[in-house]
């Protein structure tokens, strides 16, 4: 048990290297031989269309299965236990809104990005503008916080403690992320998030397994010594939490009740609205697939997060709350150090290896998204004013992947030890926020125009940053990005509950304050398309 | 490089014959029909459940069986009732709204395909 001092690493960091290294092998060796006719702007952005839905399904539940979401969620109900579990089904419930709102008709509508289907109808070059814009910033917020997050992870799996070390790893992340998009485009990307996903669940699947053998099965067993391990705690603050009920984390004053509110409506609008979500709809044939594929990723992602709770309650059982808070990487640490008690150096290797891999495909779908958002978007409609070859689409895509793989490198150095942990949930609340109302009144309200669409993103878009600059998550608190200074504002560390329906209104009234009545022409098109499909971007013949 | 067999392109006015026609319209108003109640449902449904666990602590402490409360049941219940309407709207969509759409596509880009 030497291994497990408190803030020493556990296991033995060359395992964890190791099979790390082999997944990266079999990764580039995939992605290589997937990458043999990339050429087409259809095979570098969307695969072909080529993927099945259950493909797809798995795919999407590897993007979206971040290592926040397994190491934060699993760690979260280890020391908070209710609350963490109360997270977790936001981005559950979240994918009925894909699955019954958007999915299907995004993908009769749209071709290669999200800006396609709200300007499908509308002025094409401010809304591609807007939606590219908000695309952007979504992917980049989204992009920093799973880079910064590898820097903990490095420190808790690897055994780099210095900063020079970690920045190394954190720019060999983001090469690999470069080599993964540049050669694989969205057909190399897709297998490797399909490769990470069968992993991840299998592995929690596995976890999951041997903890409710050491309990009998019975989960109650489970939750009963979970209560005693945390009521036993010598940490301070730790022992009188009630983990098997709410309010642990949020319980205290109105404001962070409010605060939990206000969370739970950006997870549950906002992942129907994340731009890289969004574009996993087309790497299928069909809208029938497409469904398929939200009822793979419904499947996988409930049964993950099933097995987190088990995890995370395990966790707090087996590991015990004071150990983990003394880990290296805080409460993130308990899944690793869960898998180490339960399996050793060999499972403990598997699981970092696997929460490596995690955030080289979050990165690798994150970027290849922006880059296509710049390209079809920004370059060739708003700049170029669609007089570019698809060639030319694809090279500015590819020229951008590597400028943003830079510049999330340098960010990610940067951030790195910084508390960024709220821009995950930040980029949730704008896509909320600044994508999924004029997403669903362009699909579903027929006198939505063009002003209706601007005010909702930009209106979005920038209330939603206002707020957050202003709050608690930037300054002002002791968990702030900045604790030194104190300018905030507005109370609550989530936006959303306030940027959300002022999204969802502010689309209403610039709509219906413009004499703007679209084209009816286009507007037939674009209902008839998104509900039957006629005129749909088809697969590409092998 | 080339896609499957091209269909014949629609014209604008065959798109603003067949919006207004009344089989799209059946397929139209049978989709919302489904999905705006359902949608309606389970977003009230979450959000009771968020507001619970927001401020009715005690209420989800109720133990139910061993160490099983109130809370732990609605949680787990919001898993459950997202899979039973994904399960409810692939059969409603499979049976309801693919014959419909395909008849229209058929209709419109000939049986080119």
């Amino acid at each position: 048990m030497s291994v497990l001092a408190a803030g020493a690493t556990v296991g033995n960091p060359l395992a964890n290297i190791g099979i790390f290294a082999l997944f990266v092998v079999i990764t580039l060796f995939v992605v290589i031989r997937a990458s043999r006719n990339n050429q087409t702007a259809d095979q570098f952005f969307t695969g072909g269309r080529s993927f099945s839905g259950p493909q797809n399904g798995i795919a999407i539940a590897g993007d979206y299965l971040s290592a926040a979401s397994f190491l934060g969620i699993a760690g979260a109900i280890a020391v908070y236990g209710y609350d963490g579990f109360l997270y977790s089904i936001g981005f559950l419930v979240a994918w009925l809104v894909a699955l019954l709102l958007v999915a299907e008709l995004l993908r009769n509508t749209g071709r290669f990005t999200m800006a396609d289907v709200l300007s499908f109808r509308l002025k094409q070059r401010p809304v591609r503008m807007a939606a590219a814009t908000s695309t952007l910033t979504v992917s980049l917020f989204y992009l920093l916080a799973q880079m910064a997050g590898a820097g903990g992870l490095v420190a808790l799996l690897l055994d780099v403690k210095s900063k020079g070390g970690q920045s190394i790893v954190i720019a060999v992340v983001g090469v690999l992320m470069i080599v993964y998009v540049l050669v694989g485009g969205m057909k190399g990307t897709t297998w490797v998030q399909i490769i990470k996903a069968v992993l991840l669940i299998s592995g929690a699947a596995i976890m999951t397994v041997m903890v409710l053998a050491n309990f009998g099965f019975n989960f109650s067993e489970i939750l009963g010594s979970a209560q005693s391990a945390i009521s036993d705690a010598t940490t301070k603050g730790v022992a009188d939490r009630n983990v098997l009920a709410p309010g642990a984390q949020y319980g205290g004053s109105t404001e962070s009740k409010i605060n939990l509110l206000s969370l739970g409506l950006a997870l549950v609008l906002g992942t129907a609205g994340l731009p890289h979500v969004l574009m996993r709809f087309y790497t299928v044939p069909t809208a029938k697939e497409a469904r398929r594929s939200v009822v793979w990723a419904i499947a996988l992602i409930g049964a993950f997060y099933l097995f987190t709770l088990v995890l995370g309650y395990g966790a707090a059982a087996l590991v015990g709350p004071d150990r983990i808070l003394a880990a290296a990487g805080g409460q993130n640490s308990a899944a690793p150090l869960l898998a180490f008690e339960l399996g050793g150096v060999i499972l403990l290797g598997i699981i970092s290896a696997v929460a490596f891999a995690t955030i080289l495909a979050v990165v690798a779908g994150l970027t290849i998204t922006a880059s296509a958002s710049f390209a079809h978007d920004i370059y060739a409609s708003v700049w170029k004013r669609g007089d570019v070859t698809e060639e030319q689409q694809v090279k500015v895509s590819r020229i951008t992947a590597v400028v943003l793989g830079i510049f999330a490198i340098g960010l990610g150095i940067l951030a790195n030890g910084q508390n960024v942990a709220f821009l995950v949930a930040l980029a949730f609340a704008i896509a909320a926020a600044a994508n999924l109302p004029t997403i669903v009144y362009s699909l579903y309200w027929k006198r939505f125009n063009t002003r209706g669409a601007l005010w909702s993103m930009y209106g979005g878009l920038i209330s939603t940053l206002v707020l957050i600059v202003f709050s608690p998550a930037v300054s002002g608190a002791k968990t702030a990005m900045i604790p030194s200074v104190d300018f905030a504002f507005f109370p609550l560390a989530n936006p959303g509950i306030v940027s959300i329906p002022l999204a969802f209104i502010l689309g209403i009234i610039g709509t219906v304050t413009s004499s703007d009545r679209g084209d009816a022409a286009l507007n037939a098109e674009m209902e008839v398309r998104s509900l039957t499909g006629v005129g749909a971007e088809k697969a590409v013949a092998h | 490089m080339s896609t499957t067999d091209l269909p014949k392109a629609p014209s604008a006015q065959d798109f603003l014959d067949m919006q207004a026609s009344p089989e799209f319209q059946d397929l139209r108003n049978r989709l919302r029909r489904f999905v705006f109640p359902m949608t309606a449902f389970f977003l009230i449904w979450y959000a009771t459940y968020v507001l619970l666990g927001a401020f009715a602590h005690d209420f989800m402490a109720i133990q139910v069986f061993g160490n099983v409360n109130v809370g732990l049941l609605i949680g787990l219940g919001q898993f459950l009732t997202t899979f039973v309407i994904t399960g409810l709207y692939v059969r409603f969509a499979n049976r309801e709204l693919d014959p419909r759409a395909a008849a229209i596509r058929a209709e419109m880009e000939g049986n080119a395909r």
